[in-house]
């Protein structure tokens, strides 16, 4: 469904991915598992065209998305969970979730998804006419998943879903994730919490200085001797 | 005039001032939210606004006092043409002059901004001359004041200073319901907080910024059109002066702030009415700055911004 081909990409002269290679098929939550700047956050961005691969495939669907500009990338069905949340302080919640739905034509299935996104989140729905940045960490992270969903998206990318939250938070996070793609949405989740990333997704990566490492199962990663070393801390 | 005469009379030439440079200076504060540039071209093109306007109101053969009928349909013909025009000619100056730099340093499309200024004032003082130019006497001007505040009154508040803020307020509700009601404007809001994560959202930030320098520049233009008609005379380098006002007028308010613009106009007009009346016209510029200065030491946010970290 969606396949990187030896991508590289580069800020400037710093190469940060060199030739990475993954794929995410129909059905599936994968996992990148990675230390700080190993090149996940790079990896997504790479793939939604906010930076461009300097060489090799981006597909999505058999055709190329490389090269194009990202408001196109999300128009096919990508959409993404941002690191650090990036929800627009100054606009409510409400507005917030109907800017996740930008790109969609078909209002009436707007106000569906809506409502489907206030009840995977329903902290949500008590804080609809706040504004986005008066929200607690925690809030800001089911709002930037719940207007990433608003797009309705065959793929979601989400970067770091558990940065800055309490375990329990983790947990429910993790569980609406596992969720979200019961009802069909492909994931894509990079994390630096390997243990919460493996224990919900089919198949993982680890990348390390912009190159992977090593790839398979999640419960074959789990057990794996060298991630446990370097990623579980067992 | 007594005493509260002149003091009311200079809160009305205040409140037409302002008026028109709050319209000014809506169009730097928008683009400074979305691509953080001040566009030292933009009282240029509140300038076109004069010219196109009475180049195309003597190409109608509109060139004496107008009355019933005519004054309906000819003004607001000749503003929507001139809005269309000014926002057109102020996107092709971003297309030209800005885009290709859209992620270079920016004090490079700031130097550019200054260039474009220069282009824009040299075409137009070739095309009407360096000296000051008569605009038709179009609107009847009658004054009210007598009817209002009894025969008596010497004060001069006519039906120019209704037709201004007839235009003027219109314009001012219309931007900002517009931008926070309609799709377009929630799209503007998003790119001016976060344009990152505003490509995230699908949304097309080239066409948002093409979007905010048509509105900016159909705005100027308005508000050239308007003051052309209200003083009945303008040169080359009108925009050169009020640009500078509106642009203090904007960081006043608080840059990238849509209702600060606003207030910031309608302070500086006061404060310059008030400077010409009670210290001396010669004065009013430097008070306008000393303003400027002392909000950039003490508060560079403006009255309503607020403390963003820099973001380019």
């Amino acid at each position: 469904m969606l396949k990187l081909e030896a991508v590289h990409a580069a800020y400037g002269n710093i190469r940060a991915l060199r030739g990475i290679s993954l794929s995410v098929e129909r059905g599936e939550i994968v996992t990148m598992i990675g230390a700080n700047g190993a090149g996940k956050t790079t990896t997504l961005k790479t793939i939604l065209g906010v930076l461009r691969a300097r060489q090799g495939r981006i597909l999505f669907e058999e055709e190329r998305i490389d090269g194009l500009p990202p408001h196109q990338v999300v128009q096919r069905g990508i959409a993404s969970s941002p690191e650090g949340r990036r929800i627009f302080p100054r606009m409510t919640v409400l507005e917030n979730l109907e800017l996740g739905a930008f790109a969609r034509t078909d209002a009436a299935n707007v106000r569906r998804d809506t409502e489907w996104v206030l009840e995977l989140f329903p902290r949500l729905r008590e804080r609809l006419g706040q504004k986005g940045g008066t929200l607690s960490g925690g809030e800001q992270q089911m709002l930037a998943i719940g207007r990433a969903l608003m797009a309705r998206p065959r793929v979601l990318l989400l970067d770091e879903p558990s940065m800055g939250l309490s375990p329990i938070l983790v947990q429910t996070i993790f569980s609406i994730i596992r969720d979200i793609n019961r009802e069909g949405t492909a994931i894509l989740v990079v994390e630096q919490n390997a243990r919460m990333a493996l224990s919900v997704a089919h198949r993982g990566y680890v990348i390390q200085t912009g190159e992977i490492v090593l790839e398979g199962a999640a419960r074959d990663l789990m057990t794996n001797e060298e991630v446990r070393k370097a990623y579980l801390g067992t | 005039m007594t005493a509260q005469e002149v003091f009311l009379q200079q809160l009305i030439n205040g409140f037409t001032t302002g008026s028109y440079l709050a319209l000014i200076a809506l169009g730097y504060t928008m683009v400074y939210g979305i691509i953080g540039l001040i566009n030292f071209a933009h009282g240029d093109i509140y300038a076109l606004g004069f010219f196109v306007s009475l180049s195309l109101l003597s190409w109608m053969g509109v060139t004496s006092t107008l009355t019933g009928g005519q004054l309906v349909w000819a003004i607001p013909s000749v503003m929507l043409l001139t809005m269309l025009v000014t926002g057109l000619v102020n996107v092709s100056v971003d297309r030209i002059a800005y885009r290709p730099l859209r992620h270079a340093p920016r004090l490079a499309p700031l130097i550019t901004a200054i260039g474009a200024s220069f282009v824009l004032e040299n075409i137009m003082q070739n095309w009407y001359g360096p000296s000051q130019v008569y605009y038709y006497n179009i609107f009847p001007t009658i004054n009210l004041a007598p009817a209002l505040l009894g025969p008596q009154s010497e004060i001069l508040f006519t039906t120019k200073d209704i037709f201004l803020f007839a235009v003027t307020i219109p314009l001012m509700v219309a931007l900002t319901l517009f931008v926070k009601h309609t799709k377009i404007g929630k799209s503007m809001r998003a790119t001016a907080q976060d344009r990152e994560a505003a490509q995230m959202m699908g949304i097309n930030i080239e066409r948002v910024i093409m979007t905010t320098f048509l509105i900016g520049g159909a705005l100027a233009g308005a508000a050239g059109m308007v003051v052309g008609i209200y003083l009945n005379t303008g040169r080359y380098l009108m925009g050169f002066d009020a640009g500078l006002q509106a642009f203090t007028a904007a960081v006043v308010g608080g840059i990238g702030n849509i209702p600060g613009a606003v207030l910031g106009g309608y302070l500086i007009g006061f404060l310059s009415a008030l400077s010409d009346q009670y210290l001396s016209a010669a004065w009013t510029r430097a008070t306008v700055f000393a303003l400027l200065i002392l909000f950039l030491i003490f508060r560079p946010s403006g009255i309503l911004g607020e403390q963003i970290p820099e973001k380019f």
